[in-house]
């Protein structure tokens, strides 16, 4: 420290669910700095009042995710040397969600979708939900273990949603993430939901829904591809779709 | 017809479609070499019942599909949605294979 230190201009979008506006900062570029270290400098040094979301800081809990630049991302894994452009960072909250206050969305819509996919895991040997008396052995080579553990890593950030232009579109459309996880839970082969399940996620605002146009694989920050686990449900309903049952 | 068969219809008409329009492409440069006149068209076209059940398939194909797909368009951008409107777009992927079909058969019985 000590010498004159490079400073990077923050736009940072404030405001609530009736509207917002842009507001500067100017902080402090430093080494190896993530974006969420940009908006913490913001609420411990600059202004107190902004409101913004994290837990973990190392990219396991999903709190975090804002737009960056116009893209959303996990802010505490995010370098800000990686997404800068000239030194100016625009920061919002997620898409596709209310906005509380600032930074901050209301997740309760995504998470709901969730429930709605069916996206707990219901024991096939115990539906009552009581402990099964023994440990399922599921193989690692198996076809349907390799297809859950594809997607078992999903933290629930919500960027995938956020990214996606079929949410944007159709309000009641499930989403990437939601099917993501019901997807992973057809594939489990301890489950034993998969019929309801498979219902749950069909239709306009379910899997069909979606145009493959795979933002939310592209965005997914932990590498996850939704769109192909959207693909596979749609394979799934292809003659179930026929033989009705399925709306 | 539900959500999940319209869009099961939409991807078995799609493959229908890839073959059907390749088969239509190639045989329009095949024809067409040397001039084509309305004689040599009929001279082919009529009482071929290969000819016609090929673009009885192509038409039909061809109407659902497209019909699926503005249905969706029209959800999404101006959020037709509903019972109603779908079955309008049955009405309209129908309507538009039997112009197809119907102008077939007009090669076929000319």
């Amino acid at each position: 420290m000590g010498e004159a230190t490079a400073m990077l201009r923050v736009k940072v979008w404030r405001g609530n669910a009736e509207g917002g506006a842009m507001a500067d900062y100017a902080v402090p570029a430093r080494a190896n700095q993530t974006v969420l270290d940009v908006v913490t400098h913001i609420q411990r040094e600059v202004d107190p009042t902004l409101a913004y979301r994290f837990a973990c800081r190392v990219g396991m809990c999903g709190s975090c995710a804002m737009v960056v630049n116009g893209r959303p991302r996990w802010t505490c894994r995010t370098h800000v040397s990686r997404v800068a452009q000239d030194g100016a960072l625009e920061l919002r909250p997620l898409s596709n969600l209310p906005v509380i206050r600032d930074l901050a969305t209301d997740m309760a819509p995504f998470f709901d979708k969730w429930a709605k996919a069916r996206g707990t895991f219901q024991p096939k040997d115990a539906p009552d939900g009581s402990v099964p008396d023994d440990f399922a052995v599921v193989p690692p080579a198996t076809k349907q273990r390799q297809q859950a553990d594809a997607g078992i890593e999903c933290i629930g950030c919500g960027v995938c949603y956020s990214g996606c232009d079929i949410v944007a579109w159709n309000p009641d459309y499930l989403g990437p993430a939601a099917l993501n996880r019901a997807w992973t839970l057809v594939n489990d082969v301890r489950d034993g939901a998969r019929k309801d399940r498979l219902a749950a996620v069909a239709g306009d605002a379910g899997c069909h829904a979606c145009h493959s146009t795979q933002s939310c694989t592209a965005h997914c920050p932990k590498g996850i591809d939704p769109s192909g686990a959207i693909a596979g449900l749609k394979r799934s309903l292809f003659w179930p779709g026929f033989k009705g049952g399925v709306r | 017809m539900n959500g999940v068969q319209l869009w099961a219809v939409q991807r078995a008409t799609a493959m229908v479609l890839a073959l059907a329009v390749v088969v239509h492409l190639v045989t329009i440069l095949v024809a067409v070499r040397g001039g084509l006149s309305a004689a040599e068209i009929i001279g082919r076209t009529r009482g071929n019942w290969a000819w016609l059940g090929f673009y009885s398939v192509f038409a039909l194909a061809a109407g659902l599909h497209g019909a699926i797909g503005l249905r969706a368009i029209a959800a999404e951008w101006a959020g037709w949605r509903g019972r109603g409107y779908d079955l309008a777009w049955i009405g309209i992927a129908l309507l538009t294979a039997a112009f197809g079909i119907r102008a077939a058969w007009g090669l076929y019985s000319a």
